[in-house]
């Protein structure tokens, strides 16, 4: 668990992140975003002190994180960033093994985890583990990124931007594989981007920055439908707005019992995609793969902020 | 294929000397020999190599060193002033070095050693900066984050990434240093330079040829195995 209170730091005369707090549970994945400058990166930043605060105070599981040594509490919170940053001169698997090897973690722990880890990124570690990070693509190198920032099974993942430099499809399938990494490990995660879609696709909450503060943070529909600023309703784009909460559940929770015409679709869909595909075929409802339809009405209904 | 002519060139010039007599006489005069034989080549090439191999490894420590401390947020300030200290030791002629050096350190090995040193720096110091200060930002950023150490940063992080650079530096210095080494004759450093000294003192130029071959071909075959290691280092 994460307890940010009163955090704040002054670069020169600006004030880069004025006086936040923000409690994280154990966990959870809050998404950081705003706009270039309002503070987002710097706060992330002094979560594990790569900046120091001016004031205020970050709680680990109830420990100071000022009270340890910078380099002791890093090797405790897992960083990952965009463009990766992988050490060009190690292999994949010495990559992986940075922070197990800085704690000192006997060897066979270190290979049969790294092992893991691969397998758990979709990458086969007899074809990978002794590859240079120049001999992989982009989403591969970004992977290995990730499983090194999650190597030492830190308390707590922060994550800058970490798809910023993938191809669309690329990035969809890493926000997938982020999503099911991180529920299925239950590493507290904070991720800053600047993409709403990303933040609304990864986040349980949203926390939006602007000009330093935090100005909202909740669950993602609620910033869609209750944006407590301008700036917030800005951000979430209001053109968007219905798509963007439809987006969020799956078409299962909208179904009602009833038959309709027409291939059914599966369940796991989001109602965004639902909708779509109402739209794109001219059909008024959609039956779905196991029963139960679910009807254009009902998806309007739901775009319009509705229970 | 030219490696191997060069080392080929080079082994019958330092243990068959004699063979290459056919090919100097011409250029000598009035009967005089076409090979020097005041004292074995071998010897002279050997103890030429160690003179070059001490001064560069001492140029290589103390830029290295230099540079790794200009190149720390500490040392920031004292960037400039090694910079020049480097540049005078590269301005200074070695000449002028060994004429200054002799009368505190005598004659022999000592000037010599302090002349290249001072001239081989500054290839190895600009080339260790470079590279240290060119550490691509993402990697610096995950090394501090992922709970490196200053220290653990600069070994096994930095040094190895800037390696190839430096080797190049290591590799320019080197080669300087081994034509330079022969000037250190002159001071009565134990080099090849005695043989082409011995020629323009004579008048002999089969002299100055044989001891000009020598230093050449060693030259290049050091150049060369210096950059196929740099080249594996890169891979």
């Amino acid at each position: 668990m994460i307890e940010i209170r009163n955090l704040s730091r002054r670069f020169g005369t600006v004030m880069a992140v004025d006086d936040v707090s923000l409690t994280i549970a154990k966990g959870e994945m809050v998404a950081l975003v705003g706009t270039s400058g309002s503070g987002k990166t710097t706060l992330l930043r002094m979560l594990n002190r790569l900046v120091e605060p001016s004031s205020g105070t970050v709680l680990l599981n109830g420990q100071d994180t000022a009270a340890l040594p910078a380099h002791l509490l890093r090797r405790r919170i897992g960083y990952a960033i965009q463009g990766h940053g992988l050490f060009p001169h190690y292999t994949v698997a010495r990559n992986i093994a940075a922070v197990p090897e800085l704690l000192g973690w006997p060897a066979a722990q270190i290979r049969e985890r790294v092992d893991e880890l691969l397998t758990l990124f979709g990458m086969p570690p007899a074809d990978f583990r002794n590859r240079r990070p120049a001999a992989l693509s982009g989403g591969q190198q970004q992977r290995v990124g990730v499983a090194r920032a999650l190597a030492a099974r830190p308390e707590v993942l922060l994550m800058d931007e970490p798809f910023g430099a993938l191809d669309p499809v690329t990035r969809a399938q890493a926000q997938a594989d982020l999503r099911r990494i991180q529920r299925q490990l239950g590493t507290t995660t904070v991720l800053v981007t600047h993409d709403m879609e990303e933040a609304l696709a990864l986040g349980d909450r949203i926390a939006v920055m602007d000009r330093g503060r935090l100005v909202q943070c909740a669950s993602p529909a609620a910033i869609l439908t209750r944006p407590a600023t301008e700036f917030v309703a800005r951000l979430t784009g209001q053109s968007d707005r219905p798509f963007r909460l439809l987006g969020l559940v799956p078409v299962a929770d909208l179904a009602e019992p009833g038959a309709a015409s027409g291939t059914p679709v599966d369940p796991a869909l989001s109602a965004r995609e639902a909708l779509a595909e109402c739209l794109w075929s001219g059909r008024e409802a959609l039956p779905l793969t196991g029963g139960g339809r679910v009807t254009l009405h009902r998806l309007a209904e739901r775009a319009r902020g509705a229970e | 294929m030219i490696r191997l002519v060069a080392g080929a060139a080079l082994l019958v010039m330092l243990l068959r000397p004699e063979w290459m007599a056919p090919l100097l006489s011409p250029l000598t005069r009035n009967g005089a020999p076409a090979i020097y034989a005041q004292s074995s080549l071998l010897d002279l090439a050997l103890s030429h190599l160690a003179l070059v191999a001490a001064a560069t490894l001492a140029s290589t420590l103390v830029a290295v060193a230099l540079a790794v401390l200009v190149t720390r947020r500490a040392g920031a300030e004292f960037r400039p002033l090694a910079r020049t200290v480097t540049q005078v030791g590269q301005t200074l002629p070695p000449v002028a070095v060994l004429a200054l050096a002799v009368p505190m350190l005598g004659f022999g090995t000592w000037p010599t050693l302090l002349a290249l040193f001072l001239y081989g720096m500054l290839p190895i110091f600009e080339n260790a900066v470079t590279a240290l200060s060119g550490l691509p930002p993402p990697v610096a950023e995950a090394a501090r984050a992922m709970g490196y150490t200053p220290r653990q940063r600069l070994l096994r992080i930095e040094l190895p990434l800037a390696l190839p650079v430096i080797l190049a530096g290591v590799r320019l210095s080197a080669v300087i240093a081994l034509s330079t080494a022969a000037i250190g004759s002159t001071v009565a450093a134990r080099t090849l330079g005695e043989v082409i000294i011995a020629g323009l003192v004579s008048n002999n130029p089969a002299f100055v040829v044989q001891g000009g071959l020598l230093v050449g071909l060693i030259a290049i075959l050091l150049s060369d195995a210096l950059t196929v290691l740099e080249r594996r280092l890169r891979a």
